[in-house]
Protein backbone atom coordinates (compact mmCIF):
# COMPACT_ATOMS: atom_id res chain seq x y z
CA UNK A 1 0.00 0.00 0.00
CA UNK A 2 1.07 3.99 -0.66
CA UNK A 3 2.03 5.26 2.75
CA UNK A 4 2.77 8.79 3.30
CA UNK A 5 6.83 8.44 3.53
CA UNK A 6 6.82 6.49 0.50
CA UNK A 7 5.55 9.42 -1.26
CA UNK A 8 7.14 12.47 0.41
CA UNK A 9 10.47 10.37 -0.86
CA UNK A 10 9.83 9.65 -4.29
CA UNK A 11 8.47 13.22 -5.13
CA UNK A 12 11.31 14.80 -3.22
CA UNK A 13 13.82 12.64 -5.24
CA UNK A 14 12.13 13.95 -8.29
CA UNK A 15 11.68 17.62 -7.67
CA UNK A 16 14.06 18.39 -4.36
CA UNK A 17 12.90 22.52 -4.73
CA UNK A 18 9.55 21.82 -4.67
CA UNK A 19 7.02 21.96 -1.32
CA UNK A 20 4.62 19.41 -0.91
CA UNK A 21 1.91 19.05 1.35
CA UNK A 22 0.72 15.72 2.84
CA UNK A 23 -2.66 14.97 4.48
CA UNK A 24 -4.37 11.58 5.19
CA UNK A 25 -7.95 10.60 5.98
CA UNK A 26 -9.05 7.12 6.25
CA UNK A 27 -6.05 5.43 4.47
CA UNK A 28 -6.11 7.61 1.31
CA UNK A 29 -3.62 10.07 0.97
CA UNK A 30 -4.07 13.68 -0.70
CA UNK A 31 -0.63 15.89 -1.77
CA UNK A 32 -1.12 19.60 -1.99
CA UNK A 33 0.96 21.68 -4.67
CA UNK A 34 1.56 24.89 -6.24
CA UNK A 35 -0.36 24.80 -9.67
CA UNK A 36 2.50 26.19 -11.89
CA UNK A 37 3.89 22.64 -11.60
CA UNK A 38 0.64 20.62 -11.84
CA UNK A 39 1.94 18.92 -15.47
CA UNK A 40 5.44 17.97 -14.42
CA UNK A 41 4.03 16.41 -11.15
CA UNK A 42 1.77 14.58 -12.46
CA UNK A 43 3.60 13.34 -15.95
CA UNK A 44 6.42 11.84 -13.09
CA UNK A 45 3.47 10.67 -11.25
CA UNK A 46 2.17 8.29 -14.22
CA UNK A 47 5.93 7.25 -15.67
CA UNK A 48 7.99 6.77 -12.18
CA UNK A 49 8.46 3.28 -10.83
CA UNK A 50 6.45 2.46 -7.40
CA UNK A 51 3.78 5.20 -8.64
CA UNK A 52 2.19 4.27 -12.21
CA UNK A 53 -0.73 6.20 -11.58
CA UNK A 54 -1.88 5.62 -14.93
CA UNK A 55 -6.12 6.03 -14.27
CA UNK A 56 -7.17 9.54 -14.07
CA UNK A 57 -10.11 8.82 -12.31
CA UNK A 58 -12.03 12.73 -12.09
CA UNK A 59 -11.15 15.93 -11.92
CA UNK A 60 -13.44 18.42 -9.95
CA UNK A 61 -12.84 21.41 -8.10
CA UNK A 62 -14.12 22.76 -4.57
CA UNK A 63 -15.46 26.50 -3.80
CA UNK A 64 -14.32 27.58 -0.55
CA UNK A 65 -16.31 31.02 -1.44
CA UNK A 66 -14.19 32.64 1.65
CA UNK A 67 -10.74 31.57 1.09
CA UNK A 68 -7.95 33.65 -0.08
CA UNK A 69 -7.21 31.11 -2.51
CA UNK A 70 -11.18 30.08 -3.05
CA UNK A 71 -11.27 27.20 -5.85
CA UNK A 72 -9.15 24.41 -4.94
CA UNK A 73 -8.76 21.72 -8.75
CA UNK A 74 -9.00 17.91 -7.34
CA UNK A 75 -7.25 14.95 -9.40
CA UNK A 76 -8.09 11.44 -8.36
CA UNK A 77 -5.75 9.33 -9.38
CA UNK A 78 -6.07 5.48 -9.50
CA UNK A 79 -2.81 3.25 -10.74
CA UNK A 80 -4.53 0.44 -12.06
CA UNK A 81 -1.46 -1.65 -11.29
CA UNK A 82 -0.27 -1.28 -7.77
CA UNK A 83 -4.40 -0.80 -6.87
CA UNK A 84 -3.31 2.54 -5.30
CA UNK A 85 -4.95 5.68 -4.99
CA UNK A 86 -3.77 9.10 -4.76
CA UNK A 87 -5.67 12.66 -4.56
CA UNK A 88 -3.98 15.61 -5.62
CA UNK A 89 -5.13 18.98 -4.91
CA UNK A 90 -3.85 22.46 -6.22
CA UNK A 91 -5.27 25.92 -4.92
CA UNK A 92 -7.13 28.22 -7.61
CA UNK A 93 -7.22 32.20 -6.58
CA UNK A 94 -10.30 33.77 -8.10
CA UNK A 95 -8.61 36.23 -9.89
CA UNK A 96 -6.55 34.63 -11.81
CA UNK A 97 -8.55 31.06 -12.37
CA UNK A 98 -6.80 29.19 -14.46
CA UNK A 99 -4.49 25.76 -14.28
CA UNK A 100 -2.81 24.18 -16.91
CA UNK A 101 -4.28 21.15 -18.76
CA UNK A 102 -3.59 17.76 -17.91
CA UNK A 103 -4.93 16.31 -21.20
CA UNK A 104 -1.68 15.83 -22.45
CA UNK A 105 -0.73 13.40 -20.20
CA UNK A 106 -4.14 11.36 -19.42
CA UNK A 107 -6.45 11.83 -22.51
CA UNK A 108 -9.64 11.41 -19.52
CA UNK A 109 -8.64 14.90 -18.80
CA UNK A 110 -10.46 16.20 -21.50
CA UNK A 111 -13.83 15.85 -20.66
CA UNK A 112 -12.90 15.99 -17.13
CA UNK A 113 -11.75 19.47 -17.41
CA UNK A 114 -14.53 20.88 -19.89
CA UNK A 115 -17.22 19.99 -16.73
CA UNK A 116 -14.62 21.72 -14.07
CA UNK A 117 -14.57 24.91 -16.47
CA UNK A 118 -18.63 24.72 -17.03
CA UNK A 119 -19.29 24.26 -12.81
CA UNK A 120 -16.69 26.41 -12.00
CA UNK A 121 -15.40 28.57 -14.36
CA UNK A 122 -12.03 27.73 -13.94
CA UNK A 123 -10.14 27.74 -17.65
CA UNK A 124 -7.56 25.56 -18.49
CA UNK A 125 -4.49 26.33 -20.42
CA UNK A 126 -3.17 24.77 -23.73
CA UNK A 127 -6.93 22.40 -23.27
CA UNK A 128 -7.32 21.09 -26.78
CA UNK A 129 -11.83 21.80 -26.84
CA UNK A 130 -12.60 23.88 -23.71
CA UNK A 131 -16.59 24.01 -24.13
CA UNK A 132 -19.15 23.89 -22.15
CA UNK A 133 -20.38 19.88 -20.55
CA UNK A 134 -23.37 20.01 -19.54
CA UNK A 135 -25.02 23.80 -19.59
CA UNK A 136 -26.60 25.32 -22.91
CA UNK A 137 -23.21 27.06 -25.18
CA UNK A 138 -24.69 30.61 -24.05
CA UNK A 139 -25.58 30.24 -20.95
CA UNK A 140 -23.21 33.21 -18.86
CA UNK A 141 -22.63 31.48 -15.14
CA UNK A 142 -21.14 28.56 -13.13
CA UNK A 143 -23.45 26.93 -11.58
CA UNK A 144 -21.55 25.39 -8.92
CA UNK A 145 -19.84 28.43 -7.60
CA UNK A 146 -21.27 28.94 -4.28
CA UNK A 147 -22.19 32.80 -5.06
CA UNK A 148 -24.74 31.26 -7.75
CA UNK A 149 -28.33 30.89 -6.45
CA UNK A 150 -30.05 27.16 -6.20
CA UNK A 151 -32.83 28.60 -8.54
CA UNK A 152 -30.55 30.28 -10.80
CA UNK A 153 -31.50 33.77 -12.01
CA UNK A 154 -35.00 33.97 -14.07
CA UNK A 155 -34.36 33.79 -17.67
CA UNK A 156 -30.58 32.92 -17.38
CA UNK A 157 -31.70 29.59 -19.44
CA UNK A 158 -34.81 29.71 -22.38
CA UNK A 159 -37.98 28.15 -22.37
CA UNK A 160 -39.69 27.72 -26.10
CA UNK A 161 -42.44 29.55 -26.87
CA UNK A 162 -45.52 28.12 -25.38
CA UNK B 1 -80.30 -3.15 -24.16
CA UNK B 2 -76.78 -3.86 -25.35
CA UNK B 3 -75.69 -3.24 -29.24
CA UNK B 4 -75.75 -6.82 -30.53
CA UNK B 5 -79.26 -6.98 -29.45
CA UNK B 6 -80.18 -3.53 -30.97
CA UNK B 7 -78.70 -5.09 -34.54
CA UNK B 8 -80.36 -8.48 -34.14
CA UNK B 9 -83.63 -6.70 -33.68
CA UNK B 10 -83.72 -3.79 -35.65
CA UNK B 11 -80.65 -4.22 -38.05
CA UNK B 12 -79.26 -0.77 -37.82
CA UNK B 13 -78.39 2.03 -35.09
CA UNK B 14 -78.74 5.31 -35.12
CA UNK B 15 -76.14 8.12 -33.80
CA UNK B 16 -74.47 11.37 -34.31
CA UNK B 17 -71.26 11.85 -36.44
CA UNK B 18 -70.04 13.71 -32.84
CA UNK B 19 -70.33 10.38 -30.77
CA UNK B 20 -69.34 8.09 -33.51
CA UNK B 21 -66.15 10.36 -34.52
CA UNK B 22 -65.45 11.20 -31.15
CA UNK B 23 -65.59 7.46 -29.73
CA UNK B 24 -62.99 5.91 -33.06
CA UNK B 25 -61.04 8.60 -31.23
CA UNK B 26 -60.51 7.65 -28.04
CA UNK B 27 -60.51 4.27 -28.58
CA UNK B 28 -57.29 4.11 -30.32
CA UNK B 29 -55.35 7.00 -28.42
CA UNK B 30 -51.82 6.38 -30.12
CA UNK B 31 -49.17 7.64 -27.22
CA UNK B 32 -45.90 9.09 -28.38
CA UNK B 33 -43.57 7.53 -25.02
CA UNK B 34 -41.67 10.73 -24.28
CA UNK B 35 -40.09 8.48 -21.83
CA UNK B 36 -37.06 11.04 -20.38
CA UNK B 37 -36.30 9.26 -16.81
CA UNK B 38 -37.09 7.01 -14.10
CA UNK B 39 -41.06 7.19 -14.83
CA UNK B 40 -40.47 5.85 -18.60
CA UNK B 41 -39.51 2.29 -16.86
CA UNK B 42 -43.53 2.60 -14.91
CA UNK B 43 -44.58 3.83 -18.76
CA UNK B 44 -43.08 0.37 -20.23
CA UNK B 45 -44.68 -1.71 -17.65
CA UNK B 46 -47.98 -0.14 -18.75
CA UNK B 47 -47.02 -1.26 -22.10
CA UNK B 48 -46.24 -5.10 -20.90
CA UNK B 49 -48.42 -7.93 -20.62
CA UNK B 50 -49.52 -7.31 -16.69
CA UNK B 51 -51.10 -3.92 -17.10
CA UNK B 52 -51.23 -4.34 -20.90
CA UNK B 53 -52.00 -0.79 -22.44
CA UNK B 54 -53.38 -3.10 -25.17
CA UNK B 55 -57.22 -3.18 -23.58
CA UNK B 56 -57.56 0.56 -24.18
CA UNK B 57 -56.60 0.93 -27.66
CA UNK B 58 -52.91 2.45 -27.10
CA UNK B 59 -50.83 -0.39 -27.22
CA UNK B 60 -49.33 1.08 -30.43
CA UNK B 61 -46.95 3.53 -28.94
CA UNK B 62 -45.48 5.32 -31.96
CA UNK B 63 -41.86 5.90 -31.88
CA UNK B 64 -42.55 9.01 -34.61
CA UNK B 65 -44.80 11.84 -33.69
CA UNK B 66 -46.00 12.06 -36.47
CA UNK B 67 -48.37 9.17 -35.72
CA UNK B 68 -49.54 9.80 -32.54
CA UNK B 69 -52.56 11.92 -30.13
CA UNK B 70 -50.75 11.61 -26.90
CA UNK B 71 -48.19 12.43 -25.34
CA UNK B 72 -46.85 10.88 -22.36
CA UNK B 73 -44.26 12.95 -20.78
CA UNK B 74 -42.41 10.60 -18.38
CA UNK B 75 -39.88 12.25 -16.55
CA UNK B 76 -37.61 15.03 -14.98
CA UNK B 77 -37.56 17.62 -18.36
CA UNK B 78 -34.43 20.00 -17.63
CA UNK B 79 -34.53 23.25 -19.67
CA UNK B 80 -32.05 21.99 -22.54
CA UNK B 81 -34.42 19.34 -22.67
CA UNK B 82 -37.50 21.20 -22.79
CA UNK B 83 -36.34 22.56 -26.42
CA UNK B 84 -36.74 18.85 -27.68
CA UNK B 85 -39.75 18.18 -26.03
CA UNK B 86 -41.52 20.99 -27.81
CA UNK B 87 -40.14 20.08 -30.93
CA UNK B 88 -41.69 17.21 -30.92
CA UNK B 89 -44.99 17.88 -29.32
CA UNK B 90 -44.98 20.79 -32.47
CA UNK B 91 -44.43 17.61 -35.17
CA UNK B 92 -47.63 15.68 -33.71
CA UNK B 93 -50.95 16.30 -35.72
CA UNK B 94 -54.02 18.29 -33.85
CA UNK B 95 -56.13 17.30 -32.08
CA UNK B 96 -53.48 16.00 -29.59
CA UNK B 97 -53.54 15.68 -25.93
CA UNK B 98 -50.61 15.73 -22.96
CA UNK B 99 -50.13 13.68 -19.93
CA UNK B 100 -47.64 15.32 -17.07
CA UNK B 101 -46.47 11.89 -15.67
CA UNK B 102 -44.64 11.89 -12.13
CA UNK B 103 -44.29 15.20 -9.76
CA UNK B 104 -40.81 16.04 -11.96
CA UNK B 105 -43.07 17.00 -15.23
CA UNK B 106 -46.07 18.68 -12.96
CA UNK B 107 -43.96 21.05 -10.77
CA UNK B 108 -40.52 20.41 -10.74
CA UNK B 109 -40.69 17.53 -7.87
CA UNK B 110 -37.69 16.90 -6.12
CA UNK B 111 -35.20 18.59 -8.05
CA UNK B 112 -36.29 22.49 -6.88
CA UNK B 113 -32.64 23.65 -8.71
CA UNK B 114 -31.88 25.95 -11.21
CA UNK B 115 -32.02 23.11 -14.42
CA UNK B 116 -35.15 21.64 -14.02
CA UNK B 117 -38.48 22.92 -15.39
CA UNK B 118 -40.54 23.62 -12.60
CA UNK B 119 -43.80 22.13 -14.43
CA UNK B 120 -44.16 21.34 -18.02
CA UNK B 121 -46.86 23.44 -17.93
CA UNK B 122 -44.88 26.33 -18.27
CA UNK B 123 -43.85 25.41 -22.55
CA UNK B 124 -47.10 23.15 -23.03
CA UNK B 125 -50.40 22.61 -22.61
CA UNK B 126 -51.28 19.78 -20.11
CA UNK B 127 -54.65 17.63 -20.16
CA UNK B 128 -53.68 15.59 -16.96
CA UNK B 129 -51.26 16.15 -14.33
CA UNK B 130 -49.90 12.94 -12.87
CA UNK B 131 -49.33 12.54 -9.11
CA UNK B 132 -46.44 9.90 -8.13
CA UNK B 133 -43.14 9.19 -7.97
CA UNK B 134 -43.14 7.44 -10.64
CA UNK B 135 -46.80 6.64 -10.50
CA UNK B 136 -48.09 3.20 -10.57
CA UNK B 137 -48.78 1.59 -14.16
CA UNK B 138 -52.50 1.29 -12.71
CA UNK B 139 -52.37 5.10 -11.80
CA UNK B 140 -51.58 5.96 -15.75
CA UNK B 141 -53.68 3.78 -16.81
CA UNK B 142 -56.80 5.53 -14.79
CA UNK B 143 -54.85 8.87 -16.35
CA UNK B 144 -55.28 6.90 -19.97
CA UNK B 145 -58.90 6.77 -18.77
CA UNK B 146 -59.53 10.48 -18.05
CA UNK B 147 -58.12 11.60 -21.43
CA UNK B 148 -60.55 8.97 -22.99
CA UNK B 149 -63.49 10.60 -21.26
CA UNK B 150 -62.06 14.38 -22.45
CA UNK B 151 -62.19 12.91 -26.13
CA UNK B 152 -65.50 11.29 -25.31
CA UNK B 153 -66.98 14.89 -24.71
CA UNK B 154 -65.29 16.43 -27.94
CA UNK B 155 -67.55 17.33 -31.24
CA UNK B 156 -66.00 16.32 -34.86
CA UNK B 157 -65.75 20.36 -35.73
CA UNK B 158 -63.87 21.78 -32.30
CA UNK B 159 -60.89 20.66 -34.77
CA UNK B 160 -61.81 21.41 -38.33
CA UNK B 161 -59.87 24.77 -38.74
CA UNK B 162 -56.84 22.98 -36.71
CA UNK B 163 -53.62 22.73 -38.93
CA UNK B 164 -51.92 19.15 -39.78
CA UNK B 165 -48.88 19.99 -37.69
CA UNK B 166 -47.63 23.37 -36.16
CA UNK B 167 -44.35 24.36 -36.97
CA UNK B 168 -42.35 26.66 -35.05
Amino acid sequence: MLTKEFLSEKLSAGFPELKFEFSEFRDEITVKLSKSFIVTVCDYLKNTEGLQFNYLEDITAIDWARKKERFEVVYILFSIDLKQRLKVKVGVEEKDAKVDSVSVIWKAANWFERETYDMYGITFNDHPDLRRMYMPEEFQHHPLRKDYPLMGHPGDLSLPQK
Amino acid sequence: MGLEAKLQTDGFITTTIDAMVSWARKSAVWPMPMGISCCGIELMAVGGAKYDIARFGSEVMRFTPRQCDLMIVAGTVTYKMSHVVRKIYDQMPDPKWVIAMGVCTSTGGMYRSYPVVQGIDQFLPVDIYLAGCPPRPDNLLNALMMIQEKIGKTRARDFQDAPLTETN
